[in-house]
């Protein structure tokens, strides 16, 4: 009777041990509705075989609506979420509020050394890595080759603004309904502002002095936005206010877009299936007016752990996998180089392989070429190219955003729209504290 | 009495009305005719119409990518839930202000439209707080409970006006026959109005159906339904309007069948007493 009893309690605990260790954790990670992410979703049998005893539970939302519901979860300590895809204007701000748990114990074999130093950088606060780049993007220029050649006209590798200009006239037929050039008008500070924050660099011009004073009085930007307008008013669609990067994207593939200065990330889409120009498109890097920065900006969607996560441990396990060298080359094993996430690893560009992808180089030269610390020639107290990270900017910039498309409409001239802006920005920096 | 049309005018009024109901049409029959599309036709310019390449493809993708009955289940418990429990109070209290009015009846029917007039938004720290403490976040109580609280001003309203137009001696003769409160307002009113009631249920399913804003931030997996469904396949950077017309024709097809069937009892609850 001992005996079976004894023997009942063993095969009981064993019952109860076996149960602890198929203990399953769930993680929940939200993240934006993209190619990349997509497909990282139809891989999850890897990560599922590797890691049974974690179960992955997805919350897809378009990027503002995921950004809106991670804030507030995230400001509240609510917990909702174990793994979050942010983009690089929230890691530091959310990184420095104490938001995000730090991923410095992420294993070796994740290689932090591998990333590419520009975006590391900026997902690094006080030496804390608090985001995996998932993938990476900085600007580039994207031209019809077969409409310049038409013209008589090569394009630079690293073309000048004047370039663009001159590239833009020739290629413009607006009776063929070609327009030379196609750039985001619609009101954002994702939007117009990161294209113009970008191209402002460029110009000289900068958001802040080291005071943080606004400086849209400053002919820098006098020079940027009168550019800009002039560009877009002469070789431009009509009813570019409205086109942000699905809108340009849509053009470029019909055809009617000489040139389109956007995301290193839109390369695959111009060449893939969708596009009917997907034989005659070249790469150059964004222009440059010859003060030394060029007008293209740094992004990655990286993933992290928000501090309220309860799965910390299950949470960092994934993005291990996700952002891992060994995902890359699952990804180049399964879909092929050219769908491999771009811009986040030194090592994916000296594969051999990787090198054949027609827009390799160009995005990897674009991405080092950008400097999040000093992204204009002249001094600011501020990190980041296409933005200001600073928690005031988002609100900001969205503003001025929709002043500089009503002067893209037509609606008031580049000296109202600037003015504006500067009257506007000196007010809130002020009511924020900045001065 | 009312008046013969001629054959004539007959054919102008059904032709101005297949006009109207094919403008107001239009862009959910766009949209389906969207969902079968490739993702390169979908955005050509000029739109295409004969020329589309016609595919199936993209709700065989939607399908796969996303666990479709796990969204519409949500929805239709979400929908249906805070329909009946938003019934439950609003049936007793549209029968107190109709039947037995007080002075600041009015001002109190006033003030609850006016909880409509808030943006959502304005209150959605607040709310969210509360609903964390609660545990109630991604939670299907939850959002019965805010969708009930959202659309309960309109339940009220609408029964109020059903219930103006029945006559209050029915309810005093049922009364003197003895009836209580409960059988007065379950065997007397209710069974009166119940064509107001079916339509003002029949609406408020659909707006709970439909409400894009609280289903979105207040879930997460569990509790999402197929607004939040929808909101998954909406892409700032890429193309993939075909696809996410797929994904809304399936969000909205339940609805729409649901319209559809009951479109003579949706048009008599809201005409009821228009014309006396």
């Amino acid at each position: 009777m001992t005996k079976t009893l004894r023997a009942l309690m063993g095969a009981t605990a064993l019952v109860a041990l076996s149960g602890v260790a198929m203990a399953e954790t769930t993680i929940t990670v939200a993240t934006v509705n993209n190619g990349d992410m997509v497909r990282m979703q139809g891989l999850m049998d890897d990560f599922n075989a590797k890691h049974p005893d974690i179960k992955v539970e997805w919350v897809t939302l378009e990027e503002n609506v995921l950004r809106q519901n991670v804030t507030t979860d995230i400001a509240t300590g609510g917990g909702q979420y174990d793994v979050i895809t942010i983009g690089t204007y929230e890691v530091p701000i959310w990184g420095k509020q104490g938001w995000l748990e730090s991923l410095n114990d992420l294993p070796a074999d994740y290689d932090v050394d591998d990333l590419l130093p520009a975006i590391r950088g900026g997902l690094t606060v006080d030496g804390n890595l608090y985001a995996s780049p998932f993938y990476g993007e900085s600007s580039m220029v994207m031209y019809r080759t077969d409409l310049m050649e038409a013209a008589g006209m090569a394009m630079p590798e690293a073309p000048t603004w004047a370039d663009i200009e001159k590239a833009a006239a020739a290629m413009t037929n607006k009776d063929a309904g070609i327009y030379g050039v196609c750039l985001r008008g619609k009101a954002g500070w994702g939007e117009n502002m990161a294209f113009l924050t970008a191209m402002s660099n460029s110009f000289g011009a900068r958001w802040f002095d080291e005071n943080w004073v606004p400086q849209f009085d400053s002919p820098e930007w006098k020079a940027t936005l009168d550019f800009y307008l002039g560009l877009m008013n002469n070789y431009g669609p009509p009813g570019a206010s409205n086109n942000g990067f699905n809108e340009n994207l849509t053009l470029f593939n019909q055809g009617k877009c000489g040139m389109w200065i956007d995301a290193t990330v839109a390369a695959s889409f111009v060449t893939g299936k969708d596009s009917t120009v997907a034989d005659k498109v070249g790469f150059a890097l964004a222009p440059d007016n010859g003060l030394g920065k060029r007008g293209n900006w740094l992004w990655a969607w990286s993933l992290a752990v928000p501090a309220s996560s309860d799965a910390k441990d299950a949470a960092k396990t994934f993005i291990n996998w996700a952002t891992n060298k060994d995902y890359l080359a699952l990804v180049a094993s399964k879909e092929g180089w050219a769908n491999v996430p771009p811009g986040t690893r030194t090592s994916l560009y000296s594969n051999e392989e990787y090198a054949k992808v027609p827009f390799a180089k160009m995005t990897i030269d674009s991405i080092n070429s950008a400097d999040p610390t000093a992204p204009s020639v002249q001094p600011v107290p501020y990190v980041g190219v296409q933005f200001v990270a600073i928690p005031e900017f988002a609100g900001v910039a969205t503003t001025v955003g929709e002043i500089f498309s009503a002067a893209l409409a037509g609606s008031k001239s580049a000296d109202q729209a600037l003015s504006e802006a500067q009257a506007f920005v000196a007010d809130e920096m002020k009511a924020a504290g900045y001065n | 009495m009312a008046r013969a049309l001629s054959p004539r005018r007959k054919l102008i009024t059904t032709l101005a009305a297949w006009s109207v109901a094919l403008i107001i049409f239009f862009p959910v029959l766009w949209m389906i005719l969207t969902s079968f599309k490739t993702e390169a036709s979908a955005v050509a310019m000029p739109p295409q119409f004969l020329s589309a390449s016609w595919t199936l493809e993209n709700y065989a993708d939607v399908w796969a990518r996303s666990d479709y009955p796990r969204f519409f289940l949500n929805s239709v418990v979400i929908a249906v839930g805070s329909t009946l429990l938003g019934l439950v109070i609003a049936i007793p209290s549209a029968w107190a202000m109709a039947f037995v009015p007080g002075r600041k009846t009015k001002d109190l029917l006033m003030w609850m439209l006016s909880t409509k007039m808030m943006p959502a938004v304005a209150v959605m720290i607040p709310l969210y707080l509360i609903f964390q403490r609660l545990g109630l976040i991604d939670t299907k109580l939850g959002l019965v409970l805010v969708l009930m609280l959202m659309n309960l001003p309109i339940i009220i309203w609408m029964l109020y006006t059903y219930f103006k137009e029945i006559p209050g001696e029915i309810l005093e003769a049922a009364r003197m026959d003895g009836a209580g409160l409960w059988n007065e307002i379950v065997y007397v009113l209710t069974p009166m109005a119940l064509p107001g009631i079916a339509s003002t249920m029949l609406l408020n399913i659909i707006l709970a159906w439909n409400e894009a804003f609280w289903t979105i931030v207040l879930t997460t997996t569990k509790a999402a339904p197929l607004s939040a469904f929808i909101a998954s396949f909406s892409a700032p950077q890429g193309l993939f309007y075909a696809k996410l017309s797929a994904a809304s024709a399936m969000a909205i097809l339940p609805i729409l069948i649901l319209g559809w069937f009951s479109q003579k009892q949706l048009v008599r609850g809201l005409t009821f007493g228009a014309v006396k």
